[in-house]
């Protein structure tokens, strides 16, 4: 009885979903080191150029955790809109405003210094902590390959408004980003 | 996979990016530093999504996308007006409001 109990127990652990995501185990911490590095420079490197390329491979390792959540379709938006636009913007940003692209010593204000890490720890650690209090062994169930047709029934069913309303936003954003840029 | 596991990677990028907004004192940067917390964000919608199996997590992190977006293109537009009137996107020196 109790044996059977065990390898029962054991079956379970094993087969709900946990010994076949090996491989996606791995490829996520692979990708979860490469992002924490990567953002760790953004708001440390000198080079305001080389935060911007740091912000790519964060931009593309979180790309690639929506598609270990089987969010193919926001993965896709996510390389595109991000990757493709954003740090674009980014670039051009940089260069309109004549930003060193050597290094540079004064992109950070030493006097926040402490002030910035007593923030990110305290928030850190009310995250991390309600986090691991919350949601200590919950496995994400990853069901069918039907996540674009559910997204799209979503987008354009209970949430065409919304959808809409954020497509005048775009536009408001577009024109209001043309008149505030514009010389006169 | 456990949820934790993106939840808690998703927890040191909005630490890293909120790091970043109050270190940092070029305009630009701070953006890019708005752009993690955000993307902190969307990842844990997309975890929360999937954890509930269903499709409304991956249609508000498509939102957070789109807002970013706007977000990023006015926020450029308004640090360019400033290097433009100031000539330094030095935003500790954008202090008229200060008594």
């Amino acid at each position: 009885m109790i044996a059977s109990f065990g390898t029962r127990a054991a079956e379970a652990a094993c087969s709900a979903s946990d010994c076949p995501s090996v491989p996606a185990n791995i490829a996520f911490g692979i990708t979860a080191a490469i992002m924490i590095y990567a953002a760790f420079r953004v708001v440390t490197t000198k080079n305001i150029v080389h935060a911007a390329l740091f912000l790519v491979l964060v931009l593309s390792g979180v790309g690639v955790n929506f598609l270990l959540l089987q969010a193919e379709f926001v993965a896709v938006t996510q390389i595109l809109v991000y990757v493709g636009a954003i740090i674009v913007l980014f670039l051009f940003g940089i260069m309109l405003t004549r930003a060193p692209l050597g290094r540079s010593d004064d992109l950070d204000n030493p006097r926040n210094r402490p002030a910035g890490i007593a923030a990110a720890l305290i928030s850190l650690v009310v995250l991390a902590g309600s986090v691991i209090a919350t949601f200590s062994d919950t496995e994400v169930a990853l069901d069918g390959p039907n996540s674009v047709e559910a997204v799209s029934d979503s987008i354009f069913g209970p949430y065409l408004i919304p959808f809409e309303v954020l497509s005048v936003l775009l536009l408001a954003a577009l024109i209001g980003a043309i008149v505030l840029a514009r010389k006169d | 996979m456990l949820l934790n596991q993106f939840l808690l990677l998703s927890a040191v990028l909005f630490c890293i990016g909120i790091y970043g907004v109050v270190v940092r004192r070029n305009g630009v940067m701070v953006l890019m530093s708005i752009e993690l917390i955000l993307n902190a964000v969307n990842i844990n919608l997309v975890a929360f999504g999937a954890n509930t199996g269903t499709p409304m997590g991956q249609v508000f992190s498509l939102f957070v996308i789109a807002v970013a977006a706007a977000e990023v293109g006015v926020g450029l537009a308004i640090v360019l007006l400033i290097y433009r009137n100031r000539h330094s996107i030095d935003i500790d020196e954008l202090d008229e409001l200060k008594g």
